[in-house]
C-alpha cells in the first residue's frame, strides 16, 4: 500500500439494531395485503404459520442480527434455523434487541401526535403503567373499536384478539390513508427506538447529536408532497435529540452508506460535530414471501420490523472509523451488470488507494438470510455477490480460479438479515466488523451496498455506495 | 430456430440485467417485445 496516501477518518461512536416482531401487522405487508384481497382463505393460512415472540428471539439470525452469535457461528449451525431454534436465546445483545407486538403498539400508539391509534381499553389498562408511556391514550371499548375498523380503520391484531384500530390522516388523500400512514409510523417509531438504544449504550444525551440522517425506505407526505419526507426530524422528536436538525438520503437499498457518507462529510466539513445515521422498519416488506414459505411448510419468517442506529463523531485514536477517502459511488456510465457493480464499488476505489481485492479481510454486502430468499427462487444473495467479487479478482490475476471458495469463505459470510430492503445491505454488519476490527481478527471491512433504482421507473440505472471501515491509527 | 420468436425478457438485479438478456437476443434474431429488470428481495 502507498504510504503517501493520507487517510481522511470519521468516527463510528456506536451502532444498534433492533427487530420489532410484528406477526399480526404482516397482513398489512404489500404482498400478503394483495394476495388475501384476492384469495380470503390466504389469510387463515398466514395465520396458522406466525411465529411466537420466543420463537423469533430464538431464531440464529435474528441472534446475529443483535449480536449474540457471529456470522461465522451462524454458517456452523444446522438448518432449518427456524426449526434449531437457539436454547436460552434472550433478546438482548451486545448491539441490539428485539421487541415485541405488545410493546410496538404501544410505541405507536405513544409516538401518535394525529389521532390515528385508538386502543382497546380493557386491553390496554390491562398492561399495566409500564404501557402508558408518551401522549394521553385514545381508548375505545371493544365495540367502538370495531365500529373504527368497519369505516375503513386497519384493524390491529394481537393474535384472535382485536386491540386496536389504525385511522386514516385524511378521508381523501391516498397518500395520507390507514395503510401509508401506518408504514410511516412504524419507520418512525422503530428508528426512534434504535436511536434512543444507541445513545443510551454510549451514555450520550440526545441533545448532543447535531443531524440526523433518515435512510428509511417510507414516503412521507400529503398529495401535494408524495414522498416530501424529513421523517429524520420527527425520529429525532421522538428519540429526544433537541438540537438536532435533520434530513432524509433516499437511494432505495443503498441509502444506508450513502446517508453514513453523508453524515460523515457533514462532521468532516465541520458542519457537524455528532450526527446519527438512522432507519426504520419497513412494513411493505412484512411476508414478501409468505407464499413460498407457506408452500414449503414453513414459518411465516418475514414477520419483524428492522432499524438501526449508527452515531458518528470525530476519530478517536484505537477506535473503529469510517475512511471517508475511501466513498465510492456508481457512476451513470458504470451499466448495471454486477461485474461493474464490483468494478465500481470495490476494485476502482480500492485501487485509488492502492489496494487490491485481496487487501480486504472482510466485504459485508447484502446480507439477506438465505433461509428466507431460496425457497421463493430469489437464490442466496450473498453468496452471489461473493462469487461476483471472487471472479473479479481472478480475470484481474489477484486470485487463481481454484481460490475462489476460499476467497468467498473467507472475506465473505452466511445473510442472517431479515429481507427489509435497506437493513441487509451492508449497514447490517457494521456491529460485528467494529467487534472483529476491535479483537484484531481483521484489519478493514468493505461495505458495499446496491440499489435498484429501475424499481421506480425513472431510469433504467441500477445504484451502489462503499467504502471501508478500520481502526483508526492503522 | 428461434428467429422471429417474440421474448418477455426479466432481468434480475444480482443476475444478468433484463437490458442485456433483450441486446442478446436482439442480437440472435428475436424480437423482445418486454424486458424488465427487478429487484425480488
Amino acid at each position: 500500500m502507498n504510504g503517501s496516501i493520507k487517510p481522511t477518518r470519521i468516527g463510528i461512536e456506536g451502532v444498534f439494531y433492533s427487530l420489532a416482531h410484528a406477526p399480526d401487522l404482516v397482513r398489512f405487508g404489500s404482498k400478503p395485503a394483495r394476495e388475501i384481497a384476492a384469495r380470503p382463505e390466504l389469510g387463515a393460512a398466514l395465520r396458522s404459520k406466525l411465529r411466537s415472540f420466543s420463537a423469533a428471539v430464538a431464531y440464529a439470525p435474528h441472534q446475529v442480527y443483535i449480536g449474540n452469535i457471529t456470522p461465522k457461528e451462524l454458517s456452523g449451525l444446522p438448518m432449518p434455523w427456524y426449526e434449531k431454534l437457539i436454547e436460552g436465546a434472550t433478546a438482548q445483545g451486545p448491539f441490539g434487541d428485539l421487541v415485541d407486538q405488545e410493546w410496538f403498539y404501544s410505541m405507536l400508539r405513544a409516538a401518535d401526535q394525529f389521532e390515528l391509534v385508538t386502543l382497546e381499553e380493557e386491553w390496554f389498562n390491562d398492561r399495566g403503567p409500564a404501557r402508558r408511556n408518551g401522549r394521553k391514550a385514545r381508548l375505545q371499548p371493544l365495540d367502538g373499536i370495531q365500529g373504527l375498523c368497519d369505516k375503513g380503520a386497519l384493524p390491529l391484531y394481537s393474535g384472535a384478539r382485536l386491540t386496536g384500530a389504525f385511522g386514516a390522516g385524511h378521508a381523501e388523500d391516498a397518500n395520507l390513508s390507514a395503510d401509508v400512514l401506518l408504514e410511516n409510523l412504524a419507520a418512525k417509531v422503530s428508528a426512534a427506538h434504535a436511536l434512543r438504544s444507541v445513545l443510551a449504550g454510549m451514555r450520550t444525551d440526545p441533545s448532543d447529536i447535531d443531524y440526523v440522517i433518515s435512510c428509511s425506505e417510507e414516503a412521507v407526505g400529503d398529495r401535494y408532497n408524495r414522498g416530501g419526507g424529513n421523517l429524520a426530524k420527527a425520529i429525532a422528536e421522538e428519540a429526544g435529540c433537541e438540537n438536532a436538525g435533520g434530513s432524509d438520503t433516499k437511494a432505495f437499498c443503498a441509502g444506508p452508506l450513502y446517508a453514513m457518507v453523508h453524515g460523515a462529510s457533514l462532521i468532516q466539513s465541520g458542519v457537524c460535530r455528532k450526527v446519527a445515521v438512522v432507519a426504520g422498519g419497513s412494513l411493505a416488506k412484512l411476508g414478501m414471501k409468505f407464499e413460498s414459505h407457506l408452500k414449503n411448510g414453513m414459518p411465516v419468517l418475514e414477520d419483524v420490523l428492522g432499524s438501526f442506529a449508527v452515531v458518528l463523531g470525530p476519530p478517536k485514536d484505537g477506535e473503529p472509523c469510517m475512511r471517508l477517502d475511501s466513498a465510492a459511488f456508481h457512476p451513470v456510465r458504470a451499466g448495471a451488470s454486477p461485474q461493474a457493480m464490483a468494478e465500481f464499488l470495490a476494485e476502482k476505489p480500492l485501487a485509488r488507494l492502492d489496494m487490491k481485492l485481496t487487501d480486504v479481510d472482510r466485504y459485508g454486502v447484502e446480507l439477506h438470510n438465505p433461509e428466507i430468499t431460496v425457497p421463493s427462487g430469489s437464490g442466496d444473495v450473498p453468496l452471489t455477490n461473493y462469487r461476483t467479487l471472487a471472479a473479479l479478482a481472478v480475470m484481474r490475476g489477484q486470485i487463481q480460479k481454484n481460490q475462489m471458495a476460499d476467497f468467498v469463505k473467507s472475506r465473505g459470510m452466511v445473510g442472517y438479515a431479515p429481507t427489509q430492503g435497506h437493513i441487509p445491505s451492508a449497514i447490517v454488519y457494521l456491529g460485528h466488523a467494529l467487534d472483529a476490527l476491535r479483537r484484531g481478527e481483521i484489519k478493514n471491512v468493505l461495505l458495499i451496498a446496491k440499489g435498484s433504482l429501475f424499481l421506480g421507473r425513472m431510469t433504467q440505472l441500477s445504484d451502489g455506495c462503499s467504502f471501508l471501515v478500520e481502526m483508526n491509527g492503522n | 430456430m428461434l428467429s422471429g420468436k417474440k421474448i418477455i425478457a426479466i432481468g434480475e438485479r444480482d443476475g444478468v440485467p433484463g437490458a442485456v438478456i433483450a441486446e442478446c437476443l436482439e442480437g440472435a434474431g428475436l424480437e423482445v417485445v418486454f424486458q424488465a429488470t427487478e429487484c425480488f428481495v
